[in-house]
């Protein structure tokens, strides 16, 4: 059976890839809205704290010997903290600034950091094993499912829709979402607004991260592997929406599966579909898809 | 209900003394030494022209404008060093000028977003008696409410919290008389209830049937106070400075 010409089992391969991409832009821009909602920085080191989150799963494995599993958990939680030091001690004086200064300093961090990361292991790539439990693939009728990118996908959705029915549907979200609007009033009514801004940096950070992790069995484990991502998904926010939670998940999905789509029908254009969309999302609507117009 | 002063453990017949206060925004030097007292259970207003640092006056108690120095007590305790929400934690309710509805929560999340900052709040369910109409629209978007709803939500939210010092800013700007009037029934509730208020206003008819005392700024420095009694012997005197 084929689509256009296309067979089945090809379309639904690209498909996957799509929604294994579409997976990792959800995430980065789910971070990089949380963080802008509140910060109102635009965090260019979004894509070496990604690297950072794979190296750190790469570190764990071969100097202590910790396996897959608990660098899911344990390489978010360092970034994490290295984030939240970071908003502690450098973006903390720039809020009253326009967004450039913020954008400035995080695009200098990434710098620092990606040549600090290219001193130390060099541009050609550490792999990292696909975790025991995952290896392999399971035939699923109408293709061959690989076990390792299925798992990326529920993982990252899970992620992704927790974080939002917490940001939409609970007391806490209630404050982050005041608190996107009028910081300083929430913080008249009682709560500790630097501290709930440090720890949603932290927040967005450890995802991105989360994100580094789930990668580093798919790629090599390299240096410039955020450099690569991050101009896409910067891309994906600015259709989305800057600061729409589930605008950014929807949008990231999308367009990974979009891209896929493009890989099957008109590969010439699958790397440059994503900011053709872009272009057009600016022109009719400015705001992105899911953004409000102030 | 209504033993808000029971529930106190200081006792200090003072709930709020500003001393000497001067507060900045940015290079602007706004506040020049603002002086006053409000005793618990009472009603105090701030009374000036536009500009004159009424609202500037609030802000600097909750450590929301830029630089301040002097001296604010609250309860006998200092608060010129503590960050804002720590003064809200002394039992400080804030309804700012601008109300500060929060237009991605609903009315609902609204009134329940403040933290208890203190024992002895209202319930939702006396607050929704002294409003009804936040019942009826709970689940409305803040930013689908009237002026007159999203000024009773901006009121209502910081009873729920404990607060017993309550700073309001300008609650009758703008809205229709019939909700002025429902506003002034409120304030005195509070009164008898035992809170400290203090308002910032501009309609002046509003305001002095319900103070205890006014104080009147001009050029961030209070220049007059006037209690109740000495309202009809000062009466033009406060004619001249307010330009009413």
């Amino acid at each position: 059976m084929a689509i256009f010409g296309v067979p089945l089992q090809a379309m639904f391969g690209q498909l996957l890839l799509g929604l294994v991409n579409g997976s990792f832009y959800a995430m980065l821009s789910l971070g990089l809205a949380v963080i802008f909602g509140l910060l109102n920085i635009i965090n260019f080191t979004h894509g070496a704290v990604y690297m950072m989150g794979a190296y750190a799963a790469y570190i764990l494995m071969t100097v202590l010997g910790i396996g897959y599993w608990p660098a899911l958990v344990l390489a978010p939680l360092a970034v994490g903290i290295f984030g939240m030091v970071i908003e502690r001690t450098m973006l903390r004086w720039l809020y009253k600034l326009d967004h450039l200064y913020g954008f400035l300093l995080t695009f200098g961090l990434t710098l620092v950091l990606e040549g600090l990361f290219r001193s130390v292991y060099g541009v050609s790539g550490q792999p990292y094993p696909v975790p025991d439990l995952l290896r392999g693939a399971t035939d699923v009728g109408f293709m061959t499912l690989p076990n390792y990118r299925a798992w990326i996908v529920v993982a990252s959705l899970s992620v992704c829709l927790i974080t939002w029915y917490v940001i939409e549907r609970t007391k806490l979200g209630a404050y982050l979402r005041a608190g996107t609007e009028n910081p300083q009033l929430v913080q008249a009514f009682g709560i500790n607004v630097p501290l709930m801004v440090t720890l949603t940096y932290g927040f967005g950070v450890a995802l991105a991260a989360f994100a580094g992790v789930l990668a580093a069995p798919v790629i090599q484990v390299n240096p410039l592997m955020g450099s690569n991502l991050i101009i896409v998904v910067f891309a994906v926010v600015v259709i989305g929406g800057m600061g729409s939670i589930l605008g950014s998940i929807l949008t990231g999905l999308g367009l990974g599966i979009v891209e896929g789509l493009t890989k099957v029908y008109y590969p010439e254009a699958s790397s440059t579909v994503v900011f053709v969309i872009m272009a057009i999302v600016l022109m009719v609507r400015p705001a992105g898809l899911f953004g409000r117009e102030k | 209900m209504g033993t808000v002063d029971a529930l106190d453990t200081s006792r200090h017949a003072e709930l709020l003394r500003v001393a000497n206060l001067h507060a900045f925004y940015g290079e602007s030097h706004i506040l020049h030494g603002i002086d006053f007292v409000v005793n618990r259970g009472e009603v105090v207003t701030l009374l000036g022209r536009n500009g004159a640092g009424r609202t500037t006056t609030l802000r600097a108690i909750l450590g929301l404008t830029g630089t301040r120095a002097g001296s604010i007590l609250i309860n006998g305790r200092e608060t010129i060093g503590m960050a804002t929400h720590e003064i809200a934690h002394l039992g400080v309710g804030y309804c700012p000028e601008e109300r500060g509805i929060f237009a991605s929560l609903s009315a609902e999340e609204n009134l329940l977003l403040p933290p208890a900052v203190a024992s002895g709040g209202m319930s939702v369910d006396e607050i929704y008696t002294m409003f009804p109409n936040l019942r009826e629209r709970r689940s409305s978007p803040g930013m689908r409410l009237s002026g007159g709803e999203q000024q009773m939500l901006a009121i209502a939210r910081i009873l729920r919290t404990g607060a017993k010092l309550l700073l309001l800013d300008e609650i009758s700007e703008g809205l229709a008389p019939v909700i002025v009037q429902t506003l002034g029934r409120v304030i005195r509730t509070l009164k008898e209830r035992g809170y400290t208020i203090v308002i910032v206003e501009q309609n002046f008819r509003f305001a002095a049937p319900l103070a205890d005392r006014h104080y009147v700024i001009e050029h961030g420095r209070i220049v007059e106070a006037v209690t109740m009694a000495e309202l009809d012997k000062k009466m033009h005197k406060l004619h001249v400075l307010l330009g009413i």
